[in-house]
């Protein structure tokens, strides 16, 4: 079915460099063998400690790192957003957003993706000009303007400061709940998980090691799910002491 | 970068205004910056004019001035200049176009880079001035050897910047690119070549400067026509005025091209002004 996603038993590993030197035979475990299943449209938040291997899962969904065991199956149109927003700074905006596609009135297109973001007047900007929060509303648009099935998103927030990052949450949502693409939002706040995601999974050490479903009326509030929050917190190892 | 610089690899100036300074264009040029050439001029003159400074070893500013202006009048500067002016265009035409398709090829390419590469860091090492006397046995006293030597200058500025623009291109970039469904052809055109621009024209005012500089030197050997020729006739005759005054004009001529490469730049780069 269009949209859905599944993997079973995906492991990939990274030959091990002590500085430039690869060590022949010596591999690196990141990704030991993942299965996840996400259901057309489900917006799924991928949770994990720094080198959890959760960028990496990102990475193979997206066709970015090749050589993988086990299998795994993607819709064909997938698109992705990255921490960093990766626009050309040397094409105009509403050419970044329409970079790689062939149609035929690309500023039309370019600029409804960019009204969609609110970002209409900036179609003319060179992206050096923009703010961090405008460039990744431009690296949205630029993801979504494909129609993907799949979006995968890899903490797309996290250079972004406290404000506008609760404003990017709302735009997220609005724009999913819209289009309806599969999301898989890698990422290490629990809160922002918890305020977007129908379902939370944690990923540690290249396993797969909790799923929670998060049952809460959109938009959801931060105190709306506290006691998922404890929990969610206890499988990523860290006691709610430490948190609150 | 005037004439009298040749460097291999420089990085490129950002177009972009000093931050926390004064805006650009309200900014006006400090005067006293001048008071000190002025003084040089001053003690020149006064050198010149109290005998010091005896004519046959160098003239005054004022007939330096003087003469410039008769030669420009009856002809003979214009000329000079058309002649050289179109060898060091001709010549680097030549020589951009060979360093930066070898640039391209070895920038665009793993084989490429593997034939090409290695020859040119050789050759690169030569000092490219002192081929004079093999280019003379090659190709004679005429045009030649001139045109080639200014060719060689500007080759290897042009192709060490493309070269090393290519190569430094980010590869977060090319990864979006490539996420985007870009082309290997998009992704040079959109991506690869774009990258390489700043450090391509750095290059391109090297090459600029090192096919003056080589023009300079061409001349020197049995020009009968450009500013060499003035500037070897007039030291027969010990007219140190003509000498300067043609060495002014080598000047002129490199802050001129300079200029122009400078104008490309802010029209082609002004995506980098924040």
């Amino acid at each position: 079915m269009a949209g859905a996603v599944s993997v079973r038993g995906l492991v990939k590993e990274f030959p091990v460099a002590v500085g430039r030197r690869i060590r022949p035979g010596e591999w690196r475990r990141v990704l030991d063998g993942v299965d996840l299943e996400i259901a057309p449209g489900e917006f799924v938040a991928l949770l994990g400690r720094s080198g959890s291997g959760k960028s990496t899962l990102l990475r193979v969904l997206a066709g970015l790192d090749a050589d993988v065991a086990g299998g795994f199956s993607v819709p064909r149109r997938v698109s992705v957003a990255f921490q960093q927003p990766r626009l050309l700074p040397w094409r105009r905006v509403w050419r970044n957003v329409v970079l790689g596609l062939r149609e035929v009135d690309g500023r039309v297109v370019a600029e409804r993706a960019l009204a969609e973001v609110r970002l209409a007047e900036r179609a003319d900007a060179w992206p050096l000009t923009l703010s961090g929060g405008e460039a990744q509303r431009v690296s949205l648009a630029r993801a979504l303007v494909r129609r993907p099935d799949l979006l995968l998103l890899d903490e797309p927030f996290g250079a972004l400061d406290a404000l506008t990052r609760l404003a990017m949450h709302r735009l997220v949502e609005q724009l999913w709940r819209e289009h309806r693409p599969t999301v898989l939002l890698v990422t290490h706040d629990v809160d922002e998980a918890l305020l977007l995601a129908d379902r939370v999974v944690v990923l540690d050490a290249g396993r797969i090691t909790a799923s929670h479903v998060v049952d809460l009326d959109r938009p959801r509030r931060r105190s709306s799910f506290a006691d998922l929050r404890v929990a969610v917190l206890a499988d990523l190892g860290v006691d709610d002491a430490e948190a609150a | 970068m005037s004439i009298s610089t040749t460097g291999a690899v420089a990085r490129p100036e950002t177009a972009a205004a000093p931050r926390g300074g004064a805006p650009p264009g309200r900014r006006l040029p400090d005067l006293a910056r001048w008071l000190s050439p002025l003084a040089l001029v001053l003690l020149w003159q006064a050198a010149s004019a109290t005998g010091v400074l005896p004519e046959d070893k160098l003239a005054s500013p004022a007939t330096v001035l003087v003469t410039g202006w008769s030669l420009a009048l009856d002809g003979q500067l214009g000329d000079a200049l058309l002649v050289s002016s179109g060898r060091v265009a001709a010549g680097f035409l030549a020589g951009a176009a060979m360093g930066g398709v070898l640039g391209l090829v070895s920038g665009l390419s793993r084989w490429g880079e593997r034939l090409v590469d290695p020859p040119v860091q050789m050759l690169r090492t030569l000092p490219h001035l002192g081929l004079i006397p093999l280019f003379i046995l090659w190709f004679g006293i005429g045009e030649e050897p001139k045109l080639a030597l200014v060719a060689a200058g500007a080759a290897f500025p042009l192709y060490l910047n493309l070269h090393a623009g290519i190569r430094q291109t980010d590869p977060a970039l090319l990864e979006a690119a490539r996420v985007l469904g870009c082309t290997r052809y998009e992704r040079i055109a959109h991506v690869v070549l774009p990258a390489a621009v700043p450090q391509a024209l750095v290059g391109l005012r090297i090459a600029l400067g090192a096919a003056w500089l080589s023009l300079i030197v061409g001349e020197q050997v049995n020009a009968d026509a450009g500013i060499g020729f003035l500037i070897n006739n007039a030291r027969e005759f010990l007219r140190t005025d003509v000498v300067v005054v043609g060495l002014l004009v080598y000047a002129l001529l490199g802050l001129t091209t300079d200029a122009l490469v400078r104008a490309v730049e802010r029209r082609v780069l002004r995506w980098q002004a924040r």
